[in-house]
């Protein structure tokens, strides 16, 4: 047998007594949803958020998510050689992007696979619709999301600085160089 | 006097006992919807009224009158449908005979005052008795059943611990108790107090003592085949009950209208606050206690309550004739 501490008799009584009373005296848990915003988690998976100028219609999306429920519509355009004698150069234009919430299960795959950034979590939750149907948000609808979404995280000071950096560096560089040497001619 | 301010002061009075009878279980019925919720990490109601919903018991009152009143066809409905007003109605007459004030503040006042208000209260518990037998529901039956048992246990040494006051003070007059009273009364009646509080709960069949309504075994004992309306009244009853049990309780054990000072202006707010503390009590011990099984009611009502309440009526006796 387990040995009982020797107590006067009724002390589980007050200390019953006591706990629903202190439990009074403290502030209740309860959130008041409606009338007070939550305080949400910092990168919280509220809706997907659509940057349109990001988006080249690859595809990738579409063909990653498990619930297929991103649909996309693209057609091609020729753009005329920026060099004259050059090539025309073709471009996916993107005509529809919508995603369908009452089927997507926020697994995140689709803004992990983009390659360009063109889907980002925002933290919007109030979307709820009286018809399943009304869930399929198209992308002016997910473009207004955008607005909404949190900066990323910032790096870690020792970190390696982004490549895309160093690349717009260079290219700025370049086009500098460009823009000198036409200068040099001009004034000789 | 003439016979027309007498008929206009029996009118008043009657209206004042009636006001309060409507509104004091009200209070009590939000009390515990707060301090319920607040005990248990909520907030309660929050919205009817606009301010911390202090209108929800008003707005369940409307709801339980649009109900449809339904009577089982294989009840004994006379009965079923009586049982409502057996249960509220009583509390009502013995509200009357209760002092909330000095001198002439009371409804009537009765020379037979405390064996006015234990005879009708004893009258108001055959109202889930009725509602039980009535149903033709066997989960009422069983609750009646159950209801039968708790207050054959639970009527005796409520009596009890009320004739020890009425002892201590040579009347049955709840007036001429108050009259009687003195502070020292308090620690010589404690026990009584006590034995009589607790009696009052199982009488009222309130938690821990609520075996009757015991909702996971027999959904809602007596009071199953209820709705609408009925069901509404048994449930101020309910309330009713509560107020009652704890008007009396204050008058014949905290002493009443009697307070450190004011008594004679303030009286009726040192009865009020008594009251409360102890409506709170009640809703406190339902918070914080589990339900008290069949046989652990019966051993305490039988070996615990009686033996104490015999012993307050001794001490009683013995400080008297010293």
């Amino acid at each position: 047998m387990t040995d009982k501490k020797k107590t006067v008799p009724g002390t589980g009584l007050v200390q019953g007594l006591a706990t629903t009373f202190k439990n009074m005296v403290t502030p209740a848990h309860t959130r008041q949803y409606p009338d007070v915003a939550p305080e949400l988690a910092p990168r919280t998976r509220g809706v997907i958020a659509l940057i349109e100028e990001n988006c080249t219609s690859c595809m990738l999306c579409a063909r990653e998510c498990p619930d297929w429920c991103i649909y996309i519509d693209s057609h091609k355009e020729t753009i005329p050689a920026p060099n004259p004698g050059g090539r025309e150069r073709s471009r996916n234009v993107l005509d529809r992007f919508a995603i369908d919430f009452s089927l997507c299960m926020y697994c995140g795959i689709c803004i992990e696979v983009c390659p360009f950034d063109a889907l980002e979590w925002s933290p919007e939750f109030e979307y709820a619709e009286y018809d399943l149907r009304e869930l399929l948000h198209e992308k002016d609808r997910l473009g207004a999301w955008v607005e909404s979404v949190p900066p990323p995280v910032a790096l870690d000071d020792a970190a390696e600085e982004p490549k895309e950096i160093a690349l717009a560096q260079k290219s700025a560089a370049k086009k500098q160089a460009a823009l000198d040497a036409e200068q040099q001619g001009s004034a000789e | 006097m003439s016979s027309l301010t007498w008929w206009l002061e029996v009118g008043l009075r009657i209206v004042v006992v009636f006001l309060v009878f409507m509104v004091v279980p009200l209070v009590v019925g939000q009390m515990e919807h707060k301090a319920m919720a607040h005990m248990q990490g909520r907030l309660g109601p929050m919205e009817a009224g606009g301010f911390h919903g202090w209108a929800q018991l008003i707005a369940d009152g409307v709801k339980f009158a649009q109900k449809e009143a339904v009577v089982p066809t294989a009840a004994d409905k006379r009965v079923f449908q009586l049982a409502p007003a057996v249960a509220l109605i009583p509390y009502l007459l013995a509200l009357i005979v209760i002092p909330i004030g000095p001198g002439t503040q009371v409804g009537v006042d009765l020379d037979l005052g405390l064996f006015f208000a234990l005879a009708v209260m004893g009258v108001a518990v055959l109202g889930p008795l009725m509602a039980g037998w009535g149903s033709a529901n066997k989960y009422s039956l069983l609750g009646g059943l159950r209801s039968a048992a708790q207050l054959m246990a639970y009527e005796l040494p409520m009596l009890l611990s009320a004739v020890s006051v009425a002892m201590a003070a040579g009347t049955l007059s709840l007036t001429g108790i108050l009259a009687a009273w003195h502070w020292y009364w308090i620690p010589w009646q404690l026990i009584g107090g006590f034995v009589f509080f607790t009696a009052g709960l199982a009488e009222l069949q309130r938690p821990p003592f609520d075996m009757p309504v015991a909702d996971s075994e027999i959904i809602f004992g007596a009071y199953t085949e209820y709705t609408g309306l009925r069901f509404a009244l048994f449930l101020l009853a309910e309330f009713a009950g509560i107020v009652l049990l704890c008007l009396l309780t204050s008058v014949l054990f905290l002493g009443g209208w009697h307070g450190p000072f004011a008594e004679q202006h303030l009286g009726w707010l040192w009865t009020g606050l008594k009251t409360f503390v102890l409506a709170f009590m009640v809703i406190w011990l339902r918070v914080s206690y589990p339900r008290l099984r069949a046989d652990q009611l019966q051993r305490f009502a039988w070996t615990v309550l009686i033996p104490l309440s015999l012993a307050q009526l001794a001490l009683t006796g013995v400080v008297r004739v010293l």
